[in-house]
């Protein structure tokens, strides 16, 4: 390796008086940026190594390591910033297109926080979840424009196939690949105890996880790995996947590295091949190709699954939805640019794609406005942090949420962005066994239904505090919502009036 | 002066233009055999419900009240002048055969006051027009209504049924049945409203009984539900400008029975929804019904307190939110039943009723009047 013309970005300080040397630092890296020299008892690193994961920090028994930003910079320039310069010197060392991971770090305009949720004062009771029943089932699927009756005039109750969920979220796709087997493990059992479902992702479904195909939904992407017959009749719906928020418009690249026994199996391809999936689905080449995929995968399980079809969230968003729920499908999933990601394109992820804030709330609108918002389902997703996010993403429109982001933060992901080098210290996105038992899936599953059923309390709090008791009357209801800060364009397209308005 | 030249950027944003919560009086009297009433006995009823009102909006629904028109509409329409009444009569002729204009009958009272001009239309769809639209001629009317509220700026249609009519306006209930001589007309029910708004919007457009065809809905309380109720009942063609709890009602009333044929009960399943653990509890079939109904119309679910009274042909309709958050009783006397957000309503319109009853959070007590007799 030549010289390299920076200093390293993060650095380690190692209180040493502290340090007993009992190198659970060196065991953890995977990165390899602790080392012991037994000749002089000291622990060294490697910074340029580190990627900030906070593994050894949280390890450490006697709390002797941080991790810290360098304060060796280059000189200040607020046009040509230290990320910009870095990622030139990267690419004209390698010739490459920048890789980065998780979702866009870069400070656009968060909606979620600048939309305030209303309470009850006087003229309407707020009610006590505590005391009062306060639902949060779901269904998604399509409903019927038209009632019938039969000879008797009684209703004729069939419904086109749904989804029943507990409360609206679900966790979002990723791939056994991109993802470990205890991490899908951990979402499986965690889904099924809380009544909700989980995503395959791209990658197939483990033959070990079919028992929990009732909360399982199962994708169908551009390289159609892993799909077959029983793969699509094991879930609770079938997710056709177009976009994905964190890379609009691309598809994905699982390394051979990455593609041994386990995952070769589950996505029927061979060993240590990679895993492409092409930027289109290339039998979907307009909106007419899109519900002849959508007919022929009900035709395959005779009409008895919902079938969602996830897009990214890209400018003509409303248009594109509406032709979505005009071509068959039951369920749109809206991917949001914050969207997270196990690898992209550092410049696709950082400035392609819509927030999912303004691209839920103009979808909503636009089905409304067309008369067609019952004939589908909507699924917003693409960076919903909080009980307090759903409870504004339903309010502007969403019948259910993605989370996947908050999701790995449960089972120990520190947000390091390098899901792409497949050395994820904390057992997620990553193959290699050694680190993959890091991730207990007892332990993973248990803190995702503690998050969730902590959500579902603050949900029901946050309803209850508007005088709602249950989850559809909040569905579209943006008088609930207020702006703060936002201009009136801003404000129209979220269908929202400003706080003191 | 007429209120629309009133009108100044400091006068305070009328009904439609935002939105006014409200707590109010509601109360019903009905006669299963068709006997008709004079509208005295409603007036008394909410008298002792004062308490209840602050004198910013009342009304009543008597229905039965034009046996010699009973096959016309008869829209009731408020104007801010005489020039919107000339706009508004030239589209109603091109659109309905008028077979008598007139004002309302009132009588000027110190307590009511800045009344805006009242008309009364008995009319008929042209026959040529509807099969020119291929609707029916209630489908119709409800359109030409529509159209009226939200094109003509100063003409408000709040009455458009057959042989039924509102009558409402600015002030206390007891004074607004004086006003337009309720005394002098004849109904076998009638629905009565006091309102208790948190504003001033002093446009008598917004006060209750609120009415689509013969639908008329009288309602106290507040719902949570009200924008994902509206955004939902906004496909379907109505357009709810005055943003209050009760036209929204009235729109749901009308899309579910008329256009979605649902039975009264069936309707009070979707509003106020049985907790689906409740479902869950109930025999199959039932359980079918209640589960799709909920499942196709969530979005038509109303929360937050509220006690209806629903107004049709031939009966009444009373209903409370699911959790029971606002006050409602029935009593009964011979042929009579009687409705009220008090007891003390109910004894002052027949002082020995009896079965005073609760009833239940989102259970429907509906009265129909005997086939034939109305």
């Amino acid at each position: 390796m030549g010289v390299q013309w920076v200093y390293p970005e993060f650095e380690v300080i190692r209180n040493d008086t502290r340090c007993t040397r009992c190198q659970v630092c060196v065991r953890q890296c995977a990165n390899e940026v602790h080392r012991y020299e037994k000749e002089f008892n000291i622990m060294l690193s490697d910074e340029s190594r580190c990627v900030n994961c906070q593994r050894c920090v949280s390890l450490c028994p006697t709390r002797a390591l941080k991790i810290v930003k360098s304060n060796c910079e280059l000189r200040e320039n607020a046009n040509w910033n230290q990320d910009t310069v870095r990622e030139i010197y990267r690419q004209a060392e390698s010739g490459g297109v920048l890789l980065s991971s998780m979702g866009n770090p870069k400070p656009y305009p968060v909606y979620w926080d600048k939309i305030l949720i209303n309470a009850s004062q006087v003229t309407n009771p707020s009610i006590d979840p505590l005391r009062e029943p306060m639902e949060t089932k779901v269904f998604l699927g399509k409903k019927p424009s038209r009632l019938e009756r039969d000879e008797n005039g009684r209703l004729k109750c069939e419904l086109a196939p749904r989804i029943e969920l507990s409360m609206p979220v679900m966790f979002s796709a990723m791939s056994y690949g991109s993802i470990s087997y205890n991490a899908h493990l951990s979402l499986a059992r965690a889904a099924s105890e809380l009544g909700i479902c989980y995503n395959t992702g791209e990658g197939g479904l483990h033959q070990d996880f079919y028992p929990y195909g009732a909360n399982t939904i199962v994708q169908v992407a551009s390289g159609r790995f892993g799909v077959h017959k029983n793969y699509l009749e094991a879930g609770a719906a079938i997710e056709i996947k177009m976009g994905q928020g964190a890379k609009p418009g691309i598809g994905g690249h699982l390394p051979g590295t990455k593609v041994g026994p386990d995952v070769s199996r589950t996505r029927m391809i061979p060993e240590g091949s990679d895993a492409i999936s092409p930027a289109p689905h290339h039998d979907i080449y307009s909106i007419e190709d899109l519900r002849q995929l959508v007919y022929s995968l009900k035709e395959a399980t005779e009409y008895r699954k919902p079938v969602i079809v996830k897009v990214a969230a890209v400018h003509n968003i409303a248009a594109i939805a509406s032709g979505i729920a005009r071509s068959g499908a039951d369920i749109i999933a809206i991917d949001g640019f914050r969207g997270g990601t196990g690898a992209a394109p550092t410049r696709i992820r950082d400035s392609v794609g819509i927030p999912i804030e303004l691209a839920l709330a103009a979808v909503d609108q636009r089905l409304r406005d067309e008369g067609i918002r019952n004939h589908v389902s909507l699924i917003a997703g693409g960076s919903i942090r909080s009980s307090s996010d759903i409870v504004k993403a339903i309010a502007l429109g969403a019948d259910a949420c993605y989370i996947a982001t908050a999701a790995v933060l449960a089972l120990g992901c520190h947000l390091c962005r390098t899901c792409q080098s497949g050395k994820c210290n904390w057992g997620i996105a990553t193959q290699r066994s050694d680190l993959v038992k890091r991730l207990n899936p007892d332990t993973g599953a248990r803190r995702l239904v503690n998050l969730i059923t902590a959500w579902n309390r603050e949900i029901k709090e946050l309803m209850g505090g508007m005088g709602i008791h249950s989850i559809e009357a909040l569905r579209g209801n943006r008088l609930m919502l207020r702006g703060i800060g936002l201009n009136s364009r801003e404000l129209s397209v979220l269908g929202i009036a400003h706080a003191g308005e | 002066m007429n209120p629309s030249e009133q009108r100044t950027s400091r006068t305070p944003p009328r009904e439609g233009e935002i939105r006014i919560p409200s707590g109010c009086a509601i109360a019903a009297v009905i006669s299963k055999s068709g006997e008709r009433m004079s509208g005295n006995d409603i007036i008394k009823a909410m008298r002792p419900m004062r308490e209840r009102s602050n004198g910013l909006g009342g009304g009543f629904a008597g229905y039965g009240i034009y046996p010699e028109y009973r096959d016309f509409f008869a829209l009731h329409i408020f104007y801010d002048n005489d020039q919107i009444r000339t706009e508004c009569e030239i589209y109603l002729r091109s659109a309905l055969e008028i077979v008598r204009s007139e004002t309302i009958p009132t009588r000027k009272l110190p307590a009511i006051t800045d009344e805006p001009l009242i008309w009364r239309y008995f009319v008929t769809p042209l026959r040529s027009v509807l099969a020119s639209m291929q609707v029916d001629e209630n489908e119709f009317v409800a359109r030409v209504v529509m159209r009226i509220n939200t094109r003509f700026d100063g003409a408000y249609v709040f009455s458009s049924g057959k042989n039924m009519g509102v009558f409402k306006a600015v002030g206390y209930p007891e004074d607004i049945g004086v006003f337009y001589r309720l005394e002098e007309y004849q109904a076998y029910s009638w629905t009565a409203h006091g309102r208790y708004p948190t504003n001033t919007p002093g446009w008598w457009g917004g006060a209750h009984p609120f009415a689509l065809l013969d639908r008329t809905v009288v309602h106290n309380g507040e719902i949570s539900s009200y924008d994902a109720n509206r955004r939902f009942i906004e496909m379907f063609g109505y357009r709810c400008t005055l943003q209050t709890d009760t036209e929204v009602i009235a729109y749901i009333a009308d899309y579910l029975i008329r256009k979605q044929g649902l039975t009264l009960k069936e309707t009070a399943s979707v509003i106020a929804a049985p907790f689906w653990s409740a479902i869950e509890r109930k025999p199959e079939t039932e359980r079918r019904e209640l589960k799709y109904l909920r499942t196709v119309f969530s979005g038509l679910l109303i929360t937050g307190p509220f006690s209806i009274i629903l107004g049709f042909t031939g009966g009444l309709m009373a209903l409370n939110d699911r959790l029971k958050l606002r006050s409602m009783v029935t009593g009964e006397k011979k042929d009579r039943v009687y409705i009220a957000s008090e007891e003390a309503a109910i004894r002052a319109m027949e002082p020995d009723a009896e079965n005073i009853y609760a009833p239940a959070g989102g259970e429907p007590v509906i009265i129909t009047v005997q086939k034939g007799a109305f």
